[in-house]
């Protein structure tokens, strides 16, 4: 387990209150003008040398990221958009540090604005975290008083306004181009990359969009040094992780540990258990429900993070671990999930817009064991089509899951579905007959 | 997206009352100059809270004008997100999530409760006509599972007792309190925590 002093987030239940001098009492604000003095460069190198990678789901290195902005600012502006739109199923740890770590985030904000020549700064929070963006927007004004941003802010010679913007209601802004479209006043809607963010992005300047909980680290990381941070986890997979521990567990929790920890000491050690013992684990989502499921065999040893989650052929994503037992209906469960990508989906690309639907008709059909046997290959031929077709990664994300759902339960799902129209002669359900021989018998 | 409907009985006429008007004008001072079409969403929101938490078509020609951008546009957006309620919504609008980390541990149930309790279906005003009740997806809180949002507040931890008890307390006039109902704090684990206990016992 983790040392409580390697711990980032020191407030993560609210233990002594999120108001400044709590918040200083932490360790926030202490010597970020000496960070700022040591310049651009210093910054961006000992980020890149952290090794620090997204929260948000992607995990792309952070300082490599920053390294994209223009060295010079040229006649656009440039800016810093924080998505605070957290709304991937099983993931909520960018709320605690919202409502309770706000310093941290406030300055993450002021060192990365820095880095990237940005004098202002958007958080975009998604609109049904109304009392968390209020609890921000507290700490902001108290940043403000104190003269720790705005106008020469720690009299280091630089201007920083930061600015909440809420959502209203759409998965799909969490996407970083949609997130831009929606920050300009327009339906949240992806747009095409290339040109990145980094060079056009919001109002056609350069842009750069970063997770909460990646920006609220790089404080702590920058005061303790790129080593620290450095020698926890492994290699490209440094430092600590908000790990979200949701479903049937005895205790469910948000948790800060070492990135790398074995899956099963997570759910045993923090969350107490599967409910029912290990033996009863059916599957767990290791990454928010985007990310392809994983059955008992796989998470007896797996561990979690970025590249080991590749390897098992998922992704670590938000960390939003899912517990599913055995006495959950596996096929329902990801039919559910299905529904919320339909619900989701911008409607911007037909294969997803369309593709998103037929997988949750299927998939409910399939639940009630109302399917033929060839249509779970007929299901995986639908995920295929969508994945890599459409202009943002949702085509994936609402794709991922079902195909993770038919590599391991299979045979599940076989089992279920034995339905044979062709033997029972049920022709008049219309979508097992082509249409067009209907038309032919009437003729 | 979702599909929303337009409320037949419009208001003929709509206005920012000085409340909302002032805070409108600091919305705007956000943005750079010319790019006031951000502030729609947050308009939006402004007017839905003046209107009783309900957007008539009148509030978004007004918003048009104000910003000075095509009202189609303004449609668009009040269309596409489903935080805004195009028709009138209960005075206490629950909101309960339903997607799968919620579903695990029995948002169902929740449901259940609100069809017996509130109305047979959803987005339709109880007898007191105070309440009304729809399913959302994922509302970002997950390890307090089940939970639901009414309003602006969160009530989480629940189970179909304690929403009864929920929604008995709002039918006698009074508030209930937000927050988690299984005696726990915020999101750690219960009865089982073992991290930052120095912070804890402080």
């Amino acid at each position: 387990m983790l040392k409580d002093e390697d711990r980032i987030f020191q407030n993560l239940y609210n233990d002594s209150g999120a108001d400044i001098e709590s918040a200083k009492l932490r360790n926030d604000w202490n010597g970020t003008k000496d960070i700022l003095e040591k310049g651009r460069e210093w910054i961006i190198n000992e980020v890149k040398s952290s090794e620090l990678r997204g929260r948000g789901g992607a995990g792309f290195p952070t300082g490599l990221k920053w390294s994209f902005a223009p060295k010079e600012v040229g006649s656009r502006p440039h800016y810093l958009v924080i998505n605070a739109d957290e709304s991937e199923p099983g993931t909520c740890k960018d709320r605690d540090i919202l409502r309770f770590e706000p310093h941290k985030l406030i300055e993450g904000c002021l060192i990365a604005s820095y880095a990237v020549n940005a004098h202002k700064c958007y958080i975009y929070i998604r609109g049904e975290y109304f009392n968390e963006g209020q609890k921000l927007q507290t700490a902001i004004d108290e940043a403000y008083k104190n003269n720790l941003i705005g106008k020469n802010a720690l009299n280091s010679g630089w201007d920083l306004d930061i600015y909440i913007h809420y959502g209203a209601g759409a998965y799909i802004c969490g996407e970083e181009t949609a997130l831009l479209e929606s920050l300009e006043g327009k339906k949240g809607q992806p747009r095409l990359k290339p040109p990145f963010p980094a060079l056009i992005g919001l109002y056609g300047c350069p842009t750069i969009i970063n997770n909460v909980e990646t920006v609220a680290a790089v404080p702590t990381i920058l005061r303790r040094g790129a080593k620290w941070f450095n020698s926890l986890g492994r290699p490209k997979n440094t430092g600590t992780k908000i790990y979200c521990i949701s479903g049937n567990v005895n205790n469910p929790c948000n948790v800060e540990e070492e990135m790398g920890i074995p899956l099963k000491e997570l759910i045993e050690t923090h969350a107490g258990g599967v409910v029912g013992g290990w033996d009863n684990l059916k599957a767990v989502i290791p990454g928010g429900s985007s990310m392809p499921m994983l059955p008992k065999e796989i998470c007896d040893n797996m561990k979690m993070d970025f590249d080991a989650c590749v390897e098992n052929k998922t992704g670590l994503g938000t960390a939003g671990i899912v517990v599913i037992n055995n006495d959950q209906d596996i096929i329902k469960c990801m039919a559910r999930i299905a529904r919320f990508y339909k619900h989701e989906s911008c409607g911007q690309c037909t294969p997803c817009r369309e593709g998103s639907g037929w997988m949750w008709r299927m998939l409910e059909r399939m639940a009630a064991g109302e399917a033929t046997p060839n249509e779970v290959d007929m299901l995986f031929d639908v995920t295929k089509q969508i994945e890599g077709h459409t202009i943002c990664a949702f085509g994936e994300g609402s794709s991922w899951p079902v195909q993770g759902l038919i590599r391991h339960f299979k045979d599940e799902i076989l089992e279920r579905n034995k339905f044979d129209p062709v033997v029972k002669k049920q022709k008049n359900i219309p979508y097992l007959v082509d249409q067009h021989l209907l038309e032919k018998e009437n003729a | 997206m979702s599909i929303k409907k337009i409320h037949k009985e419009q208001p003929e006429t709509f206005k920012f009352n000085d409340k909302s008007m002032e805070a409108a004008n600091k919305i705007v001072s956000n943005y750079p100059e010319g790019k006031q079409q951000s502030a729609v969403m947050a308009l939006l929101y402004i007017a839905q809270r003046q209107n009783d938490n309900w957007i008539p078509l009148q509030a978004m020609k007004y918003i048009a004008k104000f910003l000075e951008m095509p009202y189609i546009k303004v449609y668009e957006v009040a269309t596409f997100y489903s935080m805004y309620n195009l028709s009138p919504v209960g005075k206490y609008f629950f909101q309960i999530c339903t997607t799968t980390p919620c579903m695990l541990r029995g948002a169902y149930d929740l449901v259940k409760v609100c069809k017996n309790k509130i109305s047979e279906k959803e987005n339709v005003l109880s007898e007191d006509g105070k309440i009304s009740w729809m399913e959302v997806e994922c509302l970002g809180a997950c390890v307090n599972a089940p939970m639901m949002q009414v309003n602006e507040d969160y009530y989480e931890d629940l189970n179909d007792k304690k929403l009864e008890e929920i929604i008995e307390t709002i039918y006698q006039n009074k508030i209930p309190k937000p927050g988690s109902y299984s005696g726990r704090i915020n999101a750690e684990p219960v009865n089982n925590r073992k991290t930052l206990l120095e912070n804890k016992n402080a």
